[in-house]
């Protein structure tokens, strides 16, 4: 049952119905847009992370201590099978593989380009890395294939070698010896990402440190858990386990500290838009500050009489707040629920925003899809919320100020 | 007297026309602000694209951009040149490179850099390595076996000055080229990948080692102030043969291209959403103007003001809101522009995060005209459109109804 302040507000608002309608609007539009806007960005960086994470970082790292500051082929990790052991054990980790890295002079019957030759694991890769995915032309690498090469395809191109055509690798082996072989391409990736697949190619793991002298070592345990939140907690059982090894040791790296570059650009992504919504908020309230405003000072006859048969500024104060909240709950939730509504259509169908050779560079391919989640959905309407009331607080300052004689006398 | 009437309407309660002023105030000037913002960072990210060795407009041997590779030098250089005397509008600078991709050794390290050969006396006053020299000497004429290498890449390969750098290259005989310079020169540039990436020697050190003679990897045009890229292209293009390929910064860099034109619609799209928060403002403010003077409206009415005058006269109190909010808040916008850009905006605690997107540490808010044409223009028409509509309402009522009312 309503109070008779609750009744009385809720029948002034619909006194000037077109007014209150249009007040409303306004916030509904305002947490929209917050809604919409704060899903899309949360979705283009769980976009951006997981392209990021899949197409080659994984979400954790076990290598030897400075290795990724250095990529110095002698930092390695000597006993992979000691901390696949421990990866194994590690709640929350869904796969994860070894990696060995080299930068060669690769050479095809004309060019010479150098680039980074990775040899991997070619069934435990592909549960980690969407490298099988993205073979465009010929196929992926079988277990156990010596001599194949998969190559990225700009490499490919500056390369100018197509499927079948043999590549000369000339580099360092892990001991400073000269390590040469003969590949023969079996593949060609596409990520989009221009940088890698400009910069690198890939071999079998076997193969790869048997030329580069590497007995049996590898310079990277590549982990990928089932979400974002598990990473913590497995790089602390992984740090916490791993097993000990003496110049070089060895350290657990997450995601952020392998891609630094990509969290502060989210940072800053996710600042500038605060910014931006914090701006659009003042304006709403400022819009919103006015009708609240009007709304008192058509009334003021009206609050003189109320005075004048006892009412107190105390209570008036609270009508008007009440009405006041009530148009702000009306905006907040019908914004809420028409922001969920767009953004839960954008999410199931995609947006496309045209722009995709830009977007392909931070790792979004074809279409955008907003992620709609609780923050998303309240934190924008929650400071739309307390801003409106802020600003219903300073009209009510004038109901303390009313005399009932000069009220009752006003027109 | 349409305009001295609303004029004096629109005093007769002078807090709301405050508060209704604010917001526009507020959206004008966070408009003209933001807009600069995102100019200045463009503009920060244009300049840094140019200066990192692109240049306004670049001549290359045909097929060269899509395939960097030697066997695509321009083997008549000379043919440029003349081109370009004739071309190029006075105050322009140029200069000739060989670019080659390398394999950098020492003892201990290896990676794959882009060899840049410069002049360095026309160099430097094209890209950015001039001036980017902090430790050593940058190059001059005659140093043949002096090279200078990023801040970045010297970490990398643990050296120092004056220790010695091997680069490998494929040469023009398909031969690998090798040839051992001295870090002569250690320079810092804005972004850290760019560090990595290029080593500069001087062009006749690199031409010798990779046996080009007098061939160009591509030469690079720096045009003064509003010269058109576009125009001077052209103008290149039909004074030079089919086998050279003459393209502007925004074929060169596809990538930066496409991000401007995302920034320039959202530039757009933030307006009218800026706008459309304080249109409801407008339309309300104006919507309660008229309703608590219907009676005034239904006297005039009745004193034979047609329909048509009513809307004249609601329409001239926005237009003065318009016109006094969108001053002050051009006023205002300019002057917050004004007062940040002596020093810009620091991004240093996001360097990383500004390197990601190919910005520079430090943004420096630009106002350009189009823009603040464009904010103007769409609160300004978009303002008395919705106007309209409680113009249209005032003009409505008919005398007897307003008088009546109270």
């Amino acid at each position: 049952m309503l109070s008779i302040n609750q009744r009385m507000a809720w029948r002034n608002l619909w006194r000037n119905p077109r007014r209150t309608l249009l007040t409303v609007a306004a916030i509904a539009f305002a947490c929209l847009l917050l809604v919409f806007m704060l899903s899309f960005q949360f979705g283009s960086y769980e976009t951006m992370i997981n392209t990021a994470v899949k197409v080659q970082t994984g979400h954790l790292h076990v290598e030897a201590k400075d290795y990724q500051d250095q990529q110095d082929m002698r930092l390695v990790i000597k006993d992979p099978a000691a901390v696949a052991k421990v990866m194994r054990a590690t709640p929350g980790i869904e796969a994860f593989t070894a990696r060995a890295n080299a930068f060669a002079l690769i050479s095809s019957k004309e060019r010479t380009y150098g680039a980074l030759v990775v040899g991997i694991d070619p069934e435990a890769e592909a549960k980690v890395s969407t490298l099988q995915s993205i073979v465009r032309q010929g196929e992926y690498l079988k277990p156990g294939d010596a001599e194949g090469a998969l190559v990225g395809r700009l490499l490919a191109r500056n390369l100018g070698v197509k499927l079948g055509d043999e590549l000369t690798v000339l580099g360092q082996g892990r001991d400073g010896s000269i390590a040469a072989m003969v590949l023969t391409v079996r593949g060609i990736y596409s990520s989009g990402i221009d940088e890698f697949d400009r910069s690198s190619i890939q071999m079998g793991l076997g193969s790869f440190q048997a030329n580069f002298s590497m007995e049996g070592a590898v310079h990277q345990m590549v982990a990928v858990c089932q979400g974002l939140g598990e990473v913590a907690g497995a790089k602390s059982y992984i740090a916490a386990h791993l097993p000990p090894q003496k110049s070089p040791s060895l350290a657990v790296l997450d995601w952020m500290q392998l891609m630094p570059g990509l969290l502060q650009g989210i940072e800053m992504d996710l600042v500038s838009g605060i910014i931006f919504y914090l701006i659009l908020i003042v304006v709403v309230t400022f819009s919103i500050l006015n009708t609240f405003l009007m709304s008192i000072l058509e009334r003021t006859h009206e609050f003189g009489v109320l005075m004048a048969i006892g009412a107190r500024p105390g209570r008036l104060s609270k009508l008007v707040f009440m009405e006041s909240l009530a148009m702000t709950l009306l905006g907040v939730v019908a914004g809420m629920i028409m922001g969920a509504l767009v953004t839960w259509y954008f999410q199931v169908n995609g947006l496309d925003l045209g722009v995709q050779d830009v977007m392909a560079q931070y790792g979004i391919t074809g279409r955008m899809y907003p992620q709609l989640s609780w923050i998303s959905l309240t934190a924008g309407p929650a400071l739309v919320l307390v801003m409106t009331l802020l600003a219903a607080l300073y009209p009510t300052r004038r109901i303390w100020r009313l005399k009932p004689v000069e009220a009752i006398n006003y027109v | 007297m349409f305009l001295s009437l609303a004029w004096r309407n629109i005093w007769r309660n002078p807090r709301r026309t405050a508060v209704i002023l604010v917001a526009i105030v507020i959206g004008v000037w966070c408009m003209v602000f933001l807009g600069a913002l995102m100019r200045g960072m463009m503009v920060e990210m244009v300049h840094n694209g140019i200066a990192t060795l692109t240049g306004h407009i670049q001549i290359h041997h045909k097929g060269y951009n899509a395939d960097p590779v030697i066997e695509n030098s321009m083997r008549d250089p000379e043919q440029a040149f003349k081109a370009l005397e004739k071309a190029l509008p006075p105050g322009s600078l140029w200069t000739a490179r060989v670019r080659v991709n390398a394999v950098a050794n020492n003892a201990r390290h290896n990676a794959g850099v882009t060899l840049v050969g410069i002049d360095p006396r026309t160099e430097a006053k094209v890209s950015f390595i001039g001036k980017a020299v902090s430790d050593g000497e940058y190059l001059k004429q005659g140093d043949d076996y002096g090279i200078l290498v990023g801040h970045a890449l010297m970490e990398k390969f643990e050296t120092r000055l004056g220790h010695k750098l091997i680069m490998m290259s494929q040469d023009t005989g398909k031969q690998i080229a090798s040839r051992a310079f001295r870090i002569q020169g250690v320079y810092r540039a804005e972004q850290r990948s760019t560090e990595k990436l290029y080593v500069f020697v001087t062009k006749p050190a690199a031409q010798a080692m990779l046996k080009m003679g007098s061939s160009l990897s591509e030469i690079s045009v720096l045009l003064p102030e509003g010269a058109s890229p576009a125009a001077v292209a052209a103008k290149l293009r039909s004074l030079l043969p089919k086998s050279f390929e003459v393209l502007t910064w925004r074929q060169l860099l596809p990538i930066l291209n496409g991000y401007l034109e995302m920034m320039d619609s959202f530039v757009v799209i933030w307006y009218v959403v800026v706008f459309v928060a304080m249109g409801f403002g407008i339309v309300n403010t104006t919507l309660m103007a008229v309703f608590e003077r219907i009676r005034e409206f239904g006297l005039l009415k009745s004193l034979g003001l047609k329909p048509g005058g009513i809307i004249k006269g609601v329409m001239a109190e926005s237009f003065f809101l318009l016109v006094i909010g969108l001053a002050l808040g051009n006023a205002l916008g300019l002057i917050s522009v004004w007062a940040l850009s002596f020093h810009g905006i620091d991004l240093s605690a996001l360097a990383q995060g500004a390197e990601y997107f190919g910005m520079g540490r430090v943004i420096i808010p630009e106002v350009h005209l189009k823009d603040l044409v464009t904010a103007n223009l769409v609160v300004f028409v978009l303002g008395l459109l919705v106007s309209l509509y409680p113009a249209a309402k005032a003009a409505r009522f008919t005398p007897v109804e307003a008088l009546g009312h109270t």
